[in-house]
């Protein structure tokens, strides 16, 4: 089979039709705007629907409701755009309504550069809600990951009924590259999902369809989706939400490691970072060190079981991000004893392999 | 029919509050319409009217302040059969001033009951888009530095075709609510009610003046459009609008199926053998982003991995743009440009953009340029394409480029550039693009071009 030559927001897009995205509303902003286009090419044709909303709020409300209706759900954006959800991004998370929410990430802050890559919103994402309950996000390295990370929040927006964050950054999204065909010929095991386990049983059928009524709140509730003022209720839904993802940290985890027995140095960093940091692997091995590459592509909720036996025996851990230092915090509390060493860059630029080189030299 | 209240769930509003008198309008104007719970999905916004979804037995959406009119619409767009009410007050309708106008312009087939009582009740009183400015309100003296908004007329105007006043108290209210449902498209009823609880007290009022007061306000009963009148013609144009999600869905019947993938086949015998980085530098209208994909396009055909990154300014039409392509035997790590092998000028401003990058190229970089072009100092090897003989149009540089990159044998041979052409482009452009490479790479034809 042959190649093809496509971008990170088309490869996003292709994935959620393949996933079996029903709806998908946007608000043009650069560098996410082409997800809205390739979603306009594809979704009306097959009878689903592709809208414009009036702004941010809008597009991500137009899903939530879509999503209240059962429809498998996606919106995009960047960093200006995020922050206008952040309030629907609080209501998905309490009421428990599945949706993808792609981030192709730009220059902050603020309007920052349009046209300028970073990963300056991963913390963001992570605690740009109300409430502060996990969420899921989800870092593409290339085209390649855009396609697979997708395919797979969309499974883990309906088996976990929460946000799924794919952190994009313009530096993917808007580059083009060759990936085989085949990757996007099939569905993995990421195919359909289902929600068999008891504890993370929601009462919303998500469908209208049926004679059931379903019931959904942004105001604190029990199972019976009413609002309560009952702090035993309420205790026990919030510690559902949190749990049901901390506790499936586990099968929410996905990483590359490039590990030798006895290195003695860890590289950590993700997203379009891990491929400058692929080649400053090659060649500090050339010289001769000892240097092991951990990319995460599942920031949060932080797997910390995995990520803490990827550090034993490190005497040094090297965090490289493009910002001024953000998925580092959740390193150095994992590391213990051993030294954690960051270099963070926040000029729109690639953080080149040779500035990662001298970096872990230092 | 039955009632869609919720008995387990009983009213809870102060004594005298109007809300209670449209929970009953909503009821009796389901049942008169012969609808069951099922049918109907309440979409409720926040503050006191927020308590509505609760009362019924319907399907219930209850999320944030001045945005029920968004989950309404994305509700309706995948359940047209259910029929959607959105109840918020005229708190929301400030909040989501925006979606109210959106919904007016968009026509999707949603019924929106504001429960306008002049005030924030549930917060203590403050006052409002609604407001009056002669009124005493928890905001001090702010209500007086503002009008208040007539929500009739501005929907109106925004495109809603059915707009109508009527008092909460109105004998006739769950007929109109019912009218209101039976509109095939957006309607807004701005009810207008009494909150003892917060505003009453400070703002003394009967019902029977609050409804003169309507009256006079140039509201009153019956502003719908579409149904009686004689209105000019483009105003009649307007109130036949199709319905939003009927007309999206016949638009969408006819849209084209998308291109699929185009898959590259690896057929011919690479020329790179390790990492190869090329940038082409031009200017806004000369095609560089079709011309790096040409580029990549030829690399792929002969088995090789590929990453293009653009670089041009938002004004598309002015300025510089660049393209960085990088080839390699392997999947492409890094994306940027360590040390170029070809640097390609086509462009005066993407040359400019780019001048650190020749100072620092030597021997081992290839220059491809046009000698109109003004050429930071290097020590690179420089070719100079003449466009062998052909008067070529500055969108026809990059592919001449393209041929003289050929000639170097560094990345594409003949074959896989006119093969790369082929695919990326069809008819006259391939035509025209072709032939300027079979003049460039054949000096001794002709010069001629179409
Ligand atoms: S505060 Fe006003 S609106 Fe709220 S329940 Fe009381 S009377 Fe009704």
């Amino acid at each position: 089979m042959g190649s093809v030559f496509l971008d990170g927001n088309e490869a996003v897009a292709r994935a959620a039709i393949l996933a079996g995205c029903d709806f998908f509303a946007g608000y043009p902003i650069t560098p996410a705007t082409s997800i809205f286009h390739h979603m306009l090419d594809f979704l009306p044709p097959l009878g689903r629907v592709c809208m414009q909303g009036e702004d941010e709020i809008a597009s991500i409300g137009f899903c939530l409701g879509a999503a209240a209706g059962g429809a498998k759900v996606m919106t995009a954006t960047s960093g200006p755009g995020i922050s206008l959800f952040s309030e629907q991004i609080s209501f998905a998370i309490g009421a428990e309504i599945p949706i993808v929410i792609v981030d192709v990430q730009r220059l902050g802050p603020s309007t920052g550069s349009a046209t300028k890559g970073a990963d300056g919103d991963i913390q963001f994402l992570r605690w740009g809600n109300s409430g502060g309950l996990p969420v899921i996000v989800l870092v593409p390295v290339d085209v390649k990951d855009a396609f697979v990370l997708t395919l797979r929040a969309f499974h883990f927006a309906q088996k976990y009924r929460c946000p799924v964050f794919i952190a994009s950054n313009k530096e993917v999204g808007m580059v083009r590259e060759s990936v085989d065909l085949e990757v996007f010929s099939g569905l993995d095991e990421d195919k359909g999902c289902s929600c068999e386990s008891e504890s993370l049983k929601v009462v919303n059928p998500a469908s209208l369809r049926t004679k059931e009524l379903v019931r959904l709140t942004s105001s604190t509730h029990g199972v019976d989706n009413y609002i309560t003022t009952d702090p035993q209720v309420i205790g026990d839904a919030i510690l559902r939400m949190e749990q049901k993802l901390l506790s499936a940290s586990g099968e929410l985890c996905c990483m590359e490691v490039d590990a030798n027995p006895g290195d003695s140095t860890l590289l950590v960093t993700y997203g379009v970072t891990a491929r400058a940091a692929a080649e400053a692997l090659i060649s500090l091995r050339k010289q001769g060190y000892g240097v092991s590459l951990l990319v995460i592509k599942t920031l949060f909720p932080v797997a910390e079981g995995e990520l803490k036996s990827e550090m034993k025996g490190k005497e040094k851990i090297v965090v490289v991000e493009m910002n001024r230092g953000q998925y580092v915090r959740e390193i150095e509390r994992l590391a213990g004893d051993i030294p954690v060493h960051f270099y963070g860059q926040m000029n729109g630029e690639l953080i080149t392999p040779a500035s990662i080189v001298r970096e872990v030299l230092q | 029919m039955n009632t869609v209240l919720n008995s387990n769930r009983p009213l809870f509003f102060c004594p005298g509050c109007s809300h209670e008198r449209v929970v009953h309008g909503v009821d009796r104007a389901i049942q008169s319409l012969g609808l069951q719970g099922h049918q109907v999905a309440i979409v409720s916004d926040i503050g006191c009217s927020g308590l509505f979804d609760t009362f019924f037995n319907t399907h219930a959406l209850h999320g944030l302040h001045g945005r029920a009119l968004t989950y309404a619409t994305g509700l309706k767009m995948v359940h047209p059969e259910i029929t959607v009410l959105v109840i918020m007050g005229d708190g929301g309708l400030g909040i989501g001033g925006a979606h109210v106008l959106a919904s007016c312009r968009r026509n999707l087939d949603i019924t929106l009951l504001v429960l306008n009582n002049f005030n924030y009740g549930m917060t203590g009183g403050q006052c409002s888009t609604t407001t009056p400015a002669s009124d005493q309100t928890a905001s001090n003296f702010l209500n007086k530095l503002e009008v208040p908004i007539d929500i009739c007329r501005v929907a109106a105007a925004a495109g809603a075709l059915f707009t109508e006043k009527v008092m909460a108290t109105d004998g006739a209210l769950a007929e109109t609510i019912s009218r209101s449902i039976e509109f095939p498209g957006f309607a807004l009823l701005d009810i207008w009610g009494i909150c003892p609880g917060r505003h009453l007290k400070k703002n003394p009022i009967t019902a029977g003046q609050l409804e003169k007061k309507m009256r006079t306000s140039g509201g009153g009963h019956s502003v719908s459009i579409g149904q009686d009148r004689d209105l000019p013609a483009e105003e009649m144009e307007v109130s036949v609008r199709e319905e939003y999600g009927e007309h999206y869905r016949r638009l969408a019947a006819v849209t084209k199926e998308p291109q699929p993938l185009i898959e590259i086949e690896s057929k011919f015998s690479p020329l790179t053998h390790e990492r190869t980085e090329v940038v082409i530098l031009g200017s806004a209208g000369q095609f560089i982003n079709t011309i790096g994909e040409i580029l990549s396009i030829g690399a792929m055909s002969s088995g090789r991995w590929v990453s293009q990154k653009n670089d041009y300014p938002i004004t598309v039409l002015r300025g510089h743009s660049i393209s960085e392509v990088v080839v390699d035997i392997k999947p492409i790590t890094y994306t940027g440009i360590n040390k170029p092998a070809v640097i390609i000028c086509v462009g005066q401003e993407g040359v400019d953009r780019r001048r650190k990058m020749f100072a620092e190229a030597d021997a081992d970089t290839v220059i491809i340029a046009f000698p109109d072009l003004t050429l930071p100092v290097t020590g690179a090897r420089v070719i100079m394409c003449d466009g062998g003989n052909l008067k070529l149009k500055k969108g026809q540089r990059g592919i001449a480029a393209l041929a003289v990159l050929v000639q170097t044998g560094l990345i594409l041979d003949c074959d896989m550039l006119n093969n790369a052409i082929k695919t990326r482009y069809s008819g006259m452009m391939a035509d025209v693009s072709l032939e300027v490479v079979a003049t460039i790479l054949t000096p001794s034809l002709p010069p001629e071009i179409s």
